[in-house]
C-alpha cells in the first residue's frame, strides 16, 4: 500500500525541509527581486535588470512547450509580440478613455492577447508533434511578421505603435515614469508567472506533458488525447509569451514588428536551450545569461552573434542539458560527497580550454577586424589584426589549446567515473 | 450476455496486401483469451485493430456490446480497453513513480486539470502505490523508467496498462525475451492482476499460454482457424498441421 523506496534513494530524493524548502525558494527569490536594484542602482543596471526579467518569462513559456511537452517553436516571438501590441493598443485605449484600469494589469492583457492567437491557430498547429509542428510554427511566425508590415493600423509599419505609460492613471501614487516603478512592475509579474508556471507543471495536466513528451504514442492508450495535451499547452504557453510581450511593451512604450520576428524566436529558444530544458531553472539561468551577454558584448565586439552561434553549438556539443543539465550532474556527487575528488581534475582542464577559447576569439576578432577597425585587446594585451604574429598567436592558442584539452578532458572523465561509481554505491545514484 | 471483445468479418490491407482477411473472435467477459499463431500471423495487427491503433478497412468491432471499430485508441481506453505493447513502450524520462501515476489520472477523473496538485490527490497517489506494490517495483519508484532493467520495464509496461482499472486488458507478449524464472513471476503476476477482468494475451510460449488461458484462438495468415478451450486446440488436427506441430503432445 505504501509508496517505499529504498532508504538510499529516499535520501537522495528528499528535499531539506520540504514543503518548508519549497516557499523558502520562492521567499528568497522575491527578496532578492526587491534588494536587487537597492544594490546595483544604477540607470544602466535597472534597464538590464527589467530586460533580463522579462526574457525570464519569455523563456520560461517557451519550456512549456520545449521541455515540457516536447515542441520546437520557431515562432514563439509571434505570441510575444502580439502580446505587446495588445498591451500598447490597451495603454492607448486606456489613457484615451480615461479608464480606471492600472498599468500593472496591462500586461495580463498582453497574456490574454497571447492566449487567444494562441486558441485560434493552436489546433491546426498542435495536430503533430515533431518536424510537423517545428515548420508550420516557422510559417506562421513568418506569417504574422509579414502580415505586421502590411496591416499599418494595427501594427503601425516599419515605425511601430507607440504609448505612454505614465498616461494611466497612477497607481498608489506611482505613475511607472522612474525605470524603477517599472523594474518592480516587471520584477512582480516575473515572481507570479514563475509561481504559476512551476504550478502548472505539477498539475496532472503538467504531468501528461511530460508523458506526451516522452511517449505520445502510448499516452493515447491511457486515456488522453495527445492534441489536447498540445494544445493547452501551446495556449498557456501563448499565455505568459504574451504577459512577456506586454512588459516589454511598458518597458519600451513602442511596439514593432521586430517583437515578432524570427530574431526574437530565435533569441528565446537560443535562451532556453543554453539555461537547460529539463529543469524548470533552467531557462532562467539561460535567459539570464543570454541577456546578459547580449547587453554586454554588443558594447565590446561589433560581431557578437558570432559569439552567440559558438556558444550555442558548443552546448548543443558538448553539454546538450544546457547549464542546468551540468549543475544538476553534480548534485549526487554532491551528496555523496565525492564533487572534491572531480575538482582538482576542472582545474587542471580549465587552463587549456582558456587558453582554447582565447585562440577562438582572437580568431574571431582577427577576421571581423581584418579590413579595418580597432586593434584588437584582450587582457589588456593589442593584437594587431593584419600582423601574422597575431595570426600565429590564435593558431597556437586554438590547436594547442585544443590537443591539450582534449587530454585534460578525458582525465576529467575518468575523475568523474571513479566519483559517480562511490555516488552509486552510496545509494546517491540509480 | 454480451461478449467483451466481439469481431466481426473484419479485414485490414495494407495497400495491396492483406494482413487480416474475415477474422471473427468473440472473448466472454471474465475470460482469459490467448491468441497464438506464426510469425507473420496478423497477432499484433489484431491487437491493434482491437484497441484502435489502426482501423479496420471493413468490418465490426465491439467492445462489450458498444461498436468502437473507428474509434481513436484514448476514446477505446476510456471505454475500458487497456493494451500493453510487444516493445516496451514507456515514458522513459520519466520515474516509474510518475509512469504509473499517469495511467491512473484519467481514470480518476483528473483529465486535464490544471488547477490541481497532482501529489495532493490523496485517490491518485493511493492507487499508484498500490499498482507499484502489484507488480513489486515500489523499491523502485524514483528511478527514471529508461533506467530499469529489461525485465522490470516489462513489469512496469504491465503496470501502466492495469492502472487505470480498465476491464478488459490485452496483453502483447508480456515475457517475450524474459528468462524462465522471470517468465515464472510474470504469469503469476498477470494471473493476480487480471483476477475478476477479462484477459487477451498474445503469446509464444506453449507453456504459459496452456497454463493461463481458458480459451485460444489460432491465428494463421490473418485468419482465425481454431478457437476453443486449450484440449480442443490440443486436439484439433487443423492447428497441429498448420502451426503446433509436435509441440503441443
Amino acid at each position: 500500500m505504501t509508496n517505499a523506496p529504498t532508504p538510499s534513494l529516499a535520501a537522495a530524493k528528499q528535499e531539506p525541509g520540504g514543503a518548508l524548502g519549497f516557499y523558502g525558494v520562492w521567499l528568497l527569490a522575491a527578496a532578492a527581486l526587491i534588494v536587487l536594484p537597492l544594490i546595483f542602482s544604477s540607470g544602466g543596471s535597472l534597464t538590464s535588470f527589467s530586460l533580463i526579467g522579462i526574457a525570464i518569462i519569455f523563456a520560461l513559456s517557451y519550456n512549456i512547450l520545449l521541455g515540457q511537452t516536447g515542441l520546437l517553436s520557431f515562432g514563439h516571438a509571434v505570441q510575444y509580440g502580439l502580446g505587446g501590441f495588445l498591451a500598447v493598443h490597451a495603454m492607448n485605449a486606456v489613457a484615451n478613455h480615461n479608464w480606471p484600469i492600472p498599468l500593472p494589469v496591462i500586461p495580463l492583457i498582453g497574456g490574454i492577447g497571447g492566449m487567444a492567437f494562441a486558441l485560434l491557430v493552436g489546433w491546426v498547429m498542435t495536430k503533430r508533434a515533431g518536424t510537423v509542428f517545428a515548420m508550420i510554427s516557422l510559417g506562421i511566425g513568418e506569417l504574422v511578421a509579414s502580415s505586421s508590415l502590411i496591416l499599418r493600423s494595427v501594427f503601425g509599419g516599419e515605425s511601430g505603435i507607440t504609448t505612454d505609460r505614465t498616461s494611466l492613471m497612477p497607481m498608489f501614487g506611482w505613475t511607472f515614469g522612474p525605470q524603477i516603478q517599472v523594474y518592480y512592475l516587471i520584477a512582480f509579474w516575473v515572481l507570479v508567472s514563475a509561481i504559476a508556471m512551476y504550478a502548472l507543471t505539477r498539475t496532472p495536466l503538467g504531468r501528461i506533458c511530460n508523458a506526451v513528451r516522452d511517449n505520445p504514442e502510448r499516452v493515447e492508450f491511457i486515456g488522453y488525447d495527445p492534441h489536447v495535451v498540445r494544445y493547452l499547452a501551446y495556449m498557456f504557453a501563448g499565455f505568459f509569451a504574451g504577459i512577456a510581450g506586454g512588459l516589454t511593451a511598458i518597458n519600451f512604450e513602442i511596439a514593432n514588428s521586430a517583437y515578432l520576428g524570427a530574431m526574437q524566436s530565435g533569441f528565446v529558444l537560443f535562451s532556453t536551450f543554453i539555461g537547460g530544458t529539463a529543469y524548470f531553472f533552467g531557462p532562467i539561468l539561460g535567459a539570464i545569461l543570454v541577456t546578459y551577454l547580449q547587453l554586454g558584448l554588443t558594447s565590446v565586439t561589433s560581431v557578437w552573434q558570432l559569439y552567440f552561434g559558438v556558444i550555442f553549438i558548443g552546448i548543443v556539443m558538448f553539454a546538450p542539458g544546457g547549464i542546468a543539465g551540468i549543475l544538476m550532474k553534480h548534485r549526487p556527487l554532491i551528496r555523496a560527497g565525492t564533487l572534491g575528488t572531480v575538482i582538482p581534475s576542472y582545474l587542471v582542464a580549465a587552463i587549456p580550454t582558456l587558453a582554447f577559447a582565447l585562440g577562438i576569439i582572437l580568431t574571431i576578432e582577427t577576421v571581423a577586424r581584418f579590413s579595418g577597425g580597432d586593434p584588437i585587446n584582450l587582457l589588456g594585451i593589442p593584437f594587431v589584426a593584419t600582423a601574422p604574429t597575431t595570426w600565429a598567436a590564435a593558431a597556437v592558442l586554438v590547436v594547442g589549446g585544443f590537443l591539450v584539452a582534449r587530454i585534460t578532458w578525458r582525465r576529467v572523465a575518468e575523475a568523474w567515473d571513479r566519483a559517480a561509481t562511490v555516488a552509486r554505491d552510496r545509494g546517491y545514484l540509480a | 450476455m454480451t461478449a467483451a471483445i466481439q469481431v466481426n468479418a473484419v479485414e485490414k490491407s495494407f495497400g495491396n496486401v492483406q494482413i487480416i482477411r474475415d477474422l471473427n473472435l468473440s472473448v466472454a467477459k471474465g475470460e482469459r483469451h490467448a491468441i497464438i499463431g506464426p510469425n507473420g500471423a496478423g497477432k499484433s495487427t489484431t491487437f491493434n485493430l482491437i484497441s484502435g491503433y489502426i482501423k479496420p478497412t471493413s468490418g465490426e468491432i465491439r467492445l462489450n456490446g458498444e461498436v468502437t471499430s473507428g474509434l481513436r485508441p484514448f476514446e477505446i481506453n476510456r471505454r475500458g480497453l487497456s493494451r500493453s505493447f510487444q516493445v516496451t513502450n514507456v515514458f522513459a524520462r520519466m520515474t516509474v513513480w510518475e509512469n504509473v501515476r499517469c495511467a491512473v489520472l484519467w481514470a480518476t477523473g483528473h483529465r486535464y486539470a490544471f488547477w490541481k496538485n497532482v501529489d495532493n490527490l490523496p485517490e491518485v497517489k493511493q492507487r499508484t502505490a498500490q499498482i507499484l506494490d502489484d507488480i513489486h517495483l515500489s523499491h523502485r519508484s524514483d528511478v527514471p523508467a529508461g533506467l530499469l532493467t529489461y525485465a522490470e520495464q516489462r513489469e512496469l509496461e504491465i503496470g501502466i496498462t492495469i492502472a487505470g482499472g480498465a476491464n478488459v486488458i490485452m496483453l502483447d507478449e508480456p515475457t517475450a525475451g524474459m528468462s524462465h524464472a522471470e517468465t515464472e513471476r510474470a504469469v503469476a503476476l498477470i494471473r493476480r492482476l487480471t483476477e475478476g477482468r477479462t484477459l487477451v494475451i498474445v503469446e509464444h510460449d506453449m507453456s504459459v499460454v496452456f497454463g493461463l488461458a481458458d480459451r485460444i484462438s489460432v491465428l494463421v495468415y490473418g485468419h482465425i482457424i481454431a478457437s476453443g478451450t486449450p484440449e480442443e486446440i490440443r486436439g484439433n488436427p487443423k492447428v497441429k498441421e498448420a502451426y503446433l506441430g509436435e509441440e503441443v503432445d
